[in-house]
């Protein structure tokens, strides 16, 4: 015993160095995948760089970077874009995922979980995968977009809606857009609805009898009771869309394939980003256009926290 | 080929520590390895040469780094800007010969003690000279190239009363060929104008002159080349005589498979495609010739190079040697990879007279080694993917919008200038 004793001691951890043992591994990964290429590409912002002649080839050039940054068209182009396309794929989101989660919160009881399930699977599934198969739904000849809209022209009464042309979705400017909305749209549904859900599930229940009580119809509890309980969640959903609207890669770029489609209709301001630095070579002003659009990213999510944070405090 | 990049730009950052760790371990162990890094189907050529390394070097190990094409590319960027991680030998794609050669992280492979310089009538000339930088350094050795055709499909040709001739005689019969054939067929005559437009803006480069930018940095979008390319790309679309059909795009297959596209202008190594996957249900009915009006072009090539801070630069260069300039080795890769062999002493094999069954017995390979030795070498710039994608961007403007020609290019011009002064 008397042997053992101190052999242990020396495994021992001071407990005061427990802690901070045990939250290291997090914040090693954080420092090196979170703030180094944080710091790096603010510092890079600064620079012009030819990165295959190594580290030593930077140069300074104040705000250059940024110059050209704002003097070009083409970053302009690519916010408009990301403008448009997280406004019209941003807005139906929370349009219909509120009313939808409503809808199965009050009429759905056993099968609840399973239909929350479908509407949940397209936003775990892999992007590539969604915008793959996309691509394939939208090809103009063979596509089942377009065969679909087709046997519905032929429906008697509906040929005046649809033509029966097929529409050319990822190869004109404006079906690019409309497109890549209707994907980013379908993914991010599921998710917004699965959020108002729970938030539902937080409103007592008596408000409601007593608003039967006093004889309030549905649609009346919806707006006066549903629809202001919700403002909290309305707050963190329209937040996250807003910031990944902005930041919306991966389905335009694959379903463009990589270019932002014809006349870079689909190109979006990360995608440009991306683009400038592995394709144009130039990472300094990739790094600028990079801190332009956290900017217009900060000051959006201010905008929404004004509009939509509780002011009275009560939250 | 970009697919994912968040995904692959980790998965590359993964394989290159993987990669460094296992060359760690390799050059720990007694036995020597040599590290090549290579995209499909380089990187199958690489493996193919193994067998006869390992004759020669028994204790050398051969590991080839394998990536997705613009994977590849990425990785070595990386590595070339942090100099780590760097492999020992260096396939790069033609496309990025002047960009990597731009930062001098490769070896001058001109100089003693390579000297591949005494070696250059064994290259094809202007693969050699696509090699060579500006400062008359060559950094990369080429191994395969891609001499231009233009395929067709014979049997629409012959619905329409088409003649090959018709086709290729000058920009305006081939233009006059696509309305025949897409009255009597149905079929597009190309997949996209803007391929029309790729070819012609090729042509007639005069020697000094880059393809966007010649070498005193002067931008060349508005000379009376890219005016012809617009306005010919310009009528095919008027005339409703392409698809809109991007390359490498499901339509674009499916445009092969179902016979909706009569020609394609691309690099000899599509006849390979179209045979393994694209539409193998069309053998025999697909036909080769020279591009029309005498344009003689390329489609991409491979090159290999040493990066500066390899460490095994004699061994690297013995397998860059035995790659380029072995006659078994560069003829294996051609037989089993449709690779057009760079190196001329092979031209005179009899492979090269043996008909192509898919291409309806025809003796394409001769053709083919007809326009390499009539291929001028195009100097390269930095610029030149950012060049590419202003003139595509306006090419669509014209196309779709309907945007004067003058204007486009004047706006092209403005805006590439504004790259060339930064």
């Amino acid at each position: 015993m008397a042997s053992t004793t101190p052999q242990r001691k020396v495994w021992r951890l001071s407990p005061k160095l427990v802690p901070y043992l045990l939250v290291s591994p997090f914040l090693i990964l954080f420092l090196v995948f979170g703030v180094f290429p944080l710091a790096f590409s603010f510092y890079l912002a600064f620079q012009t760089w030819e990165p295959t002649a190594g580290l030593q080839s930077m140069k300074f050039v104040g705000l250059g970077n940024f110059a050209f940054a704002i003097t070009d068209e083409w970053f302009w182009k690519s916010l408009k874009n990301t403008a448009w396309l997280a406004f019209a794929s941003g807005v139906p989101q929370h349009v219909i995922a509120i009313p939808l989660a409503y809808f199965i919160h009050t009429s759905f009881k056993r099968t609840r979980n399973s239909v929350i399930g479908a509407y949940f699977l397209p936003y775990i599934t892999s992007t590539v995968a969604i915008a793959m198969m996309f691509g394939t739904l939208f090809s103009t000849d063979f596509g089942l977009i377009n065969i679909a809209l087709r046997a519905l022209s032929e429906v008697p009464g509906l040929g005046w809606v649809f033509s029966g042309a097929p529409i050319d979705w990822l190869n004109r400017a404006e079906n690019v857009k409309p497109a890549v909305a209707i994907v980013v749209f379908w993914r991010y549904i599921g998710f917004n609805t699965v959020l108002y859900l729970a938030a539902l599930q937080t409103i007592p229940k008596d408000i409601y009898e007593a608003a039967t009580m006093d004889g309030a119809r549905r649609l009346q509890q919806f707006f006066y009771i549903t629809l202001p309980s919700l403002k909290p969640m309305i707050y963190f959903g329209v937040t996250l869309s807003v910031v990944g609207g902005l930041q919306l890669f991966e389905e335009p770029f694959i379903l463009t394939g990589g270019r932002g489609g014809t006349d870079q209709a689909g190109m979006t301001t990360a995608m440009y980003m991306y683009r400038t630095a592995f394709e144009f070579n130039d990472f300094g002003a990739a790094s600028a256009l990079s801190w332009l659009l956290f900017v217009v990213v900060a000051a959006l999510t201010w905008l929404t926290n004004r509009a939509f944070k509780p002011r009275d405090g009560s939250q | 080929m970009r697919k994912a990049p968040r995904a692959v730009a980790i998965t590359a950052q993964l394989s290159i520590a993987v990669a460094a760790a296992l060359t760690w371990i390799g050059t720990a162990s007694a036995q020597q390895s040599l590290t090549i890094a290579a995209f499909p189907a380089v990187d199958e050529i690489a493996k193919l040469a193994i067998p006869m390394w390992k004759k020669k070097h028994p204790d050398v190990e051969i590991k080839v780094v394998s990536r997705a094409f613009a994977d590849h590319h990425t990785a070595m960027t990386t590595a070339l800007s942090t100099s780590s991680n760097l492999p020992d030998v260096m396939v790069v794609e033609y496309g990025f010969v002047a960009r990597f050669a731009e930062g001098g992280g490769l070896e001058d492979l001109g100089a003693a003690p390579y000297n591949i310089k005494s070696q250059q009538a064994h290259f094809v000339p202007y693969a050699f000279r696509q090699g060579t930088t500006n400062a008359a350094t060559v950094v990369a050795v080429p191994s395969d190239i891609g001499p231009g055709t233009l395929l067709y499909r014979d049997d629409l040709l012959k619905k329409a009363g088409v003649k090959e001739g018709d086709l290729t005689q000058s920009w305006d019969s081939f233009v006059a060929s696509g309305v025949k054939i897409k009255a009597a067929t149905g079929a597009y005559l190309v997949a996209h104008a803007r391929d029309v437009k790729d070819i012609v803006i090729r042509s007639d480069i005069k020697p000094g002159e880059g393809l966007y930018i010649d070498n005193k940095g002067k931008v060349l979008v508005d000379t009376p080349r890219f005016v012809r390319a617009f306005e010919l790309a310009k009528k095919v679309r008027e005339q409703k005589l392409d698809g809109k059909i991007g390359a490498w795009s499901n339509e674009w297959s499916e445009g092969f498979k179902r016979g909706t596209i009569a020609t394609q202008l691309s690099g000899a190594w599509l006849a390979g495609h179209l045979n393994n996957w694209l539409a193998p249900n069309t053998k025999g009915l697909w036909r080769a010739a020279q591009l029309p009006e005498k344009a003689y072009g390329s489609w991409g090539g491979s090159f290999y190079t040493i990066p500066k801070v390899s460490k095994n630069k004699a061994l690297a260069w013995e397998f860059i040697q035995m790659m380029t300039l072995n006659p078994e080795m560069q003829l294996s890769a051609f037989k089993s990879q449709d690779a057009f062999p760079a190196l001329v002493d092979v031209h005179k094999d009899a492979f090269f007279d043996q008909p192509i069954e898919f291409l309806g017995g025809q003796k394409a390979r001769l053709l083919w080694r007809d326009a390499a030795n009539k291929i001028t070498a195009v100097d390269v710039h930095k610029l030149d993917p950012i060049a590419e994608e202003i003139i595509n961007t306006e090419m669509d403007k014209v196309l779709d919008q309907g945007k004067d020609i003058k204007t486009a290019l004047a706006d092209a011009k403005a805006l590439l200038e504004r790259r060339v002064a930064r």
